[in-house]
């Protein structure tokens, strides 16, 4: 790609990504916020979270389809990682689990 | 795990618990990095290019999308539009963690906000409402994070063509495993619980029809927005 047309995008890309992470937290941390607002913020990670989750692990290929059986190797290895965090609640643990789980599906296919 | 903090400032201890608390995602960050690296080279970028990416804008989704756009011709225009709507959940994040971000002069704030990703955020705002953050300890979480991505997506960039798969070590689970854990830590209650099912469901529903990230926005207001309802309707009828 020639540096001039890369540039510009690069500074467009940089100008809209930068403006949504820093002029929220600017405004409302100088801001009194009224408690239903806090009350939604609160709400706010659980609902990111699962929203984000849901579609990569129950739609794993993209195409919009849900893949419930155990086809899906995303869905099997949230199993042992879900119950691991819901005991320990340790994130690297949780984590490690779940990557293991993916790697021996992986080498055991079907 | 830092076994010489005595010798340590505290500043430098926030620094390092908050590097420390960037593991997982850095776990994530090299091998997505290096895919993406490995795919910005394919799309017609050069190494320095693949890189500058990472560097100034900082946003794997956006990226990712951005680079296949670029291998099927797109326009400059239409690339830095998808970004602006694929990265308009950043206003959530950056709202939420608002309340905690207070105490932090202007500056400061201007440039911790730049490391806010899915990753940081979903790892920072379940440590905050415990402990309010000090500036060194984001610093420590957002840089620890961003050189991770950089250096995964320059190894990514300069290997090109020798594509080795970080799938076949399940390193592809490592971001969704890691929310798994970070969402278990956040349902504190039945109505947080119902409005993450609810969102999920909203975001799956609003998938079949369009890209997985644009069922995000809307999924998280309007349950979000139920969980206030919901909250204040228990609130009015409990003695």
């Amino acid at each position: 790609m020639d540096s001039k047309t890369f540039a510009l995008m690069l500074g467009g890309m940089f100008l809209v990504t930068y403006a949504s992470r820093v002029l929220p937290i600017m405004v409302l941390s100088r801001l009194r916020m009224p408690q239903w607002l806090l009350n939604w913020l609160s709400f706010v990670p659980a609902a990111v979270l699962t929203a984000l989750l849901a579609p990569a692990i129950l739609m794993p290929d993209g195409s919009g389809d849900l893949i419930l059986g155990l086809n899906n190797q995303y869905l099997i290895a949230s199993i042992p990682t879900l119950v691991m965090a819901i005991r320990t609640r340790n994130l690297i643990l949780s984590v490690a689990v779940g990557v293991v789980t993916m790697a021996i599906l992986r080498y055991y296919p079907g | 795990m830092w076994s010489s903090t005595r010798t340590q400032s505290p500043r430098l201890q926030l620094f390092l618990l908050g590097v420390q608390s960037a593991i997982p995602i850095m776990a994530g960050y090299i091998p997505v990095g290096f895919a993406y690296g490995v795919l910005a080279r394919q799309s017609g970028l050069s190494l320095l290019q693949s890189t500058a990416m990472s560097i100034v804008v900082y946003a794997g989704s956006s990226q990712f999308i951005a680079v296949s756009m670029l291998a099927g011709g797109g326009a400059v225009g239409a690339v830095i539009s998808t970004t602006l709507l694929v990265n308009l959940r950043h206003l959530l994040f950056s709202a939420s963690l608002a309340p905690y971000f207070r105490r932090f002069p202007s500056p400061v704030l201007a440039f911790l906000s730049f490391g806010i990703t899915d990753e940081t955020y979903a790892v920072g705002i379940g440590q905050y409402p415990d402990r309010e953050p000090r500036g060194a300890q984001v610093l420590g979480l957002h840089l620890a994070s961003y050189l991770s991505w950089i250096i995964g997506s320059c190894i990514g960039a300069a290997a090109g063509g020798i594509v080795g798969d970080g799938a076949r070590w399940g390193l592809d689970f490592a971001l969704p495993g890691m929310f798994i854990a970070l969402l278990i830590g956040q349902i504190k209650d039945g109505i947080t619980l119902i409005v993450a099912m609810l969102s999920g469901l909203i975001s799956i529903t609003l998938a079949r029809f369009h890209s997985a990230t644009w069922g995000v926005i809307p999924a998280t207001i309007i349950s979000a927005a139920v969980g206030v309802v919901f909250k204040q309707w228990i609130q009015r009828h409990s003695p």
